[in-house]
């Protein structure tokens, strides 16, 4: 099936949003959506919300024969499915390219961290090695799959338990759960991955994007790190050029990201590890909460709602006062006259509604005024000289109004512009 | 705030109609007409939960007075307002011999469906009653079917030739042709870009037929419709939320409309376009409308109140 389209005004729109620094849900530049990771009933089996985004880790182990050119490490494998459940651009069978990246991210990102100990894995050196899979469904597609990916992974294969081995002499006995316990595998360090999306050529990013926000971004920068700020791996796709100080920052908000996360990690596996203990029920079924149908499911976000609204007070108090209506036609001087033209305009109901920031840039004009009167500047006269100075008795009162025209261009020229 | 600036184009209320298949000869859009002629024996029969099969009552063809039919019609009425599943039958039986009883008609909106002498309930949803004599099933869901006749939202993917293929959100993509809008010519062409929105007429909508859009109405006039959109934000809710924006005595648009000033245009397809004043505004008005989709009316009015006292 075909994935809905991106219209241009939905483009246009978010594009606008992010330069004025807002996100479609609320959030901040940096902030990352709710993240919610609960367990199954097996050891190894864990989902992971992110907002929409909803990912289902589980890990598994089996013996076999390790490779000809490393006879003592165990052998870690990785999966990722995109199954047609999580978007409808996704299809079941084909290999599509969105999948070869995260699975190449993934295995980037934690085996050649080296974040588990092969070498644990090994049963008898050169015969029997534990092989790892870890096999990762995307079960719903919001935006920003290789984060979930990957706390998913890393969380399922601290929570895994492997069946516990027994060696004598040339037998290896392998003790099922109920005989002994398993135990868990013996993990370095946790990677986790924290992706940056940039817009207009790298002059915004945005962490953790959502699926319209990655529709629209020019590129995407992974960086992948664990909470002792070591770097496991950074790919940059989409060609944007970065400076070196954006790569720098961008590592320094994945730390403090990856901190979090990783204390949310090792909070849900205690309080998982304190459920299992006490015998109470656990797994999948339990971790939903009880809704009605009719409950109101939809996470709350905070919307931000300043400077919505203008008081008429507010308004009242910036705006100008009404400028003398003047007579037409004005006679500055012998020979000269205005007429209509830099008079100010005395339909002056609906501007006044827009002067929001006009008003005090008219408030400073009106205090130079008084003090420059020496200055004559005539802004959008046709006349090709810079400077228009009348020589007449009445200078002052020409002066006054050609600055009052000057201002009344002014404010023109920004009102056209705050329009825009 | 000053002047209210609220342009909803309001489609009459029509509601998704089912595909019944059965002899009619005056076809509303969307709706089938039932001649009942009626003298009712049967008991309505209900499924259980569980053995969705239907368990007939036993039936006695026999003469019955008037105030039998009254009585059948009347349990069809009791269950106005009831949950009812799939699989749910009232039958209704003809008897032989019928003199003086009125055939009375059941109009049988979308989830139901006359099979034969019964109607079937399709939908899972409540069942609602319209005067004098329309039922329909109200459920929930996402997913647009087409159907002729209703306005839509669609996104343009594809120029080809004549005619441009626009997205509805259905399985098929529509098509639009050039000439359907208002003032087109072959030499005047309409100015659509791929990835516009049009708010367009369903002319063609059936499961046979890739369907057929129109930006125009049978005189000839645009009547608000063609390419809009640009500035606001389309966003994707329920149907259920759609039909309730676009009924005529919405209070959500009503509740919305005393926030601030804002445009919206609302597809029978579950696409809302909405422009406010500023980029903060219409997120607001977006938000909210997707958030209300599950809500009471009092929760809806506590929100909004929440809403509208925190901008202060």
């Amino acid at each position: 099936m075909r994935d809905t389209p991106l219209s241009n005004c939905e483009r246009d729109f978010i594009l606008k949003a992010i330069e004025e620094k807002k996100r479609l849900d609320g959030r901040q530049t940096y902030d990352y959506r709710n993240i919610k990771i609960s367990f199954g009933t097996d050891f190894g089996c864990c989902f992971v919300d992110m907002g929409k985004t909803r990912v289902m880790a589980q890990v598994s182990c089996e013996l076999i024969t390790p490779k000809e050119n490393r006879p003592n490490d165990g052998i870690m494998f990785f999966n990722i499915e995109l199954s047609p459940m999580a978007s409808p651009a996704f299809e079941s069978g084909r290999q599509s390219e969105l999948m070869v990246k995260l699975n190449r991210q993934l295995e980037r990102c934690l085996r050649n961290s080296k974040c588990i100990d092969t070498e644990s894995l090994c049963v008898v050196s050169g015969e029997k090695v534990w092989q790892i899979r870890v096999d990762v469904h995307l079960l719903n597609h919001d935006g920003n799959l290789m984060d979930a990916v990957s706390i998913a992974a890393i969380t399922a294969l601290s929570h895994f338990r492997r069946p516990d081995v027994g060696i004598q002499g040339e037998d290896v006995t392998v003790y099922s759960t109920e005989e002994r316990d398993p135990i868990p595998l013996s993990i370095y360090h946790m990677p986790i991955s924290v992706s940056f999306a940039f817009f207009q050529q790298g002059t915004y990013l945005l962490v953790d994007p959502c699926d319209r926000e990655e529709r629209v971004m020019d590129g995407l920068l992974m960086i992948a790190m664990n909470k002792h700020r070591e770097i496991c791996s950074i790919q940059s796709s989409g060609g944007i050029m970065l400076l070196k100080d954006q790569v720098l920052r961008c590592s320094k908000i994945a730390s403090v990201k990856v901190s979090e996360i990783t204390e949310l990690i090792s909070k849900a596996l205690e309080n998982d590890k304190k459920i299992r203990k006490a015998g109470g029920r656990c797994g999948f079924a339990e971790s939903m909460p009880q809704d009605r149908i009719t409950a109101l499911k939809t996470h709350e976000s905070p919307v931000e709602m300043t400077d919505v609204e203008e008081k008429a007070k507010e308004i009242v108090l910036r705006a100008e006062l009404p400028h003398p209506t003047v007579p037409s036609p004005v006679l500055p001087g012998p020979g000269t006259g205005l007429v209509g033209e830099g008079l100010h305009s005395s339909w002056g109901l609906e501007e006044e509604e827009e002067d929001e920031g006009e008003g005090e840039e008219e408030e400073q004009h009106r205090a130079e005024k008084t003090s420059r009167v020496d200055v004559v500047l005539i802004s959008d006269s046709d006349s090709e000289e810079e400077e228009v100075v009348i020589l007449n008795q009445k200078a002052e009162t020409k002066k006054a109004a050609i600055s009052n025209q000057q201002m009344a261009a002014d404010s023109k020229s920004k009102r056209q512009k705050k329009k825009l | 705030m000053s002047r209210l600036c609220c342009k909803c184009f309001i489609v009459n209320v029509g509601l998704l109609s089912k595909k019944c298949t059965l002899y009619n000869t005056a076809a509303l859009i969307g709706w089938n007409l039932i001649l009942i002629n009626a003298v009712l024996t049967h008991a309505r029969c209900i499924t259980q939960l569980k053995s969705p099969h239907v368990l007939p009552v036993s039936c006695a063809t026999l003469y019955c007075p008037p105030s039998e039919l009254t009585a059948m019609l009347n349990s069809f009425k009791d269950k106005i307002g009831d949950v009812l599943l799939p699989g749910d039958v009232f039958s209704f039986q003809m008897p032989e011999s019928i003199t003086d009883s009125k055939p009375e008609k059941v109009v049988c909106g979308p989830g139901l469906r006359r099979n034969g002498d019964e109607v079937l309930v399709c939908k899972s949803g409540v069942l609602r009653h319209k005067q004098p004599n329309l039922y329909w099933i109200d459920s929930q869901q996402r997913r647009y079917v087409p159907s002729k006749g209703e306005n839509v939202i669609g996104i343009v993917t594809a120029k080809s030739g004549d005619i441009f293929k626009v997205d509805i959100g259905g399985s098929e993509q529509a098509s639009l042709s050039y000439l359907a809008f208002e003032g087109a010519t072959k030499r005047n062409r309409p100015n659509v870009q791929i990835g516009d929105l049009v708010y367009s007429q369903f002319i063609v909508a059936n499961k046979d037929m890739e369907p057929e859009l129109v930006c125009m109405d049978s005189c000839g006039r645009a009547n608000g419709m063609g390419v809009f959109g640009a500035g606001g934000l389309l966003f994707k809710v329920s149907l259920g939320l759609v039909r309730r924006l676009l009924a005529p005595q919405s209070e959500i648009a009503k509740d919305l409309e005393k926030m601030f000033p804002f445009e919206m245009v609302v597809g029978m397809n579950g696409r809302v376009w909405v422009k406010a004043k500023t980029v903060q505004q219409t997120l607001i008005v977006a938000n909210l409308l997707e958030s209300c989709e599950n809500m009471t009316a009092q929760q809806r009015r506590t929100l909004f109140r929440r809403v509208a006292d925190g901008s202060i």
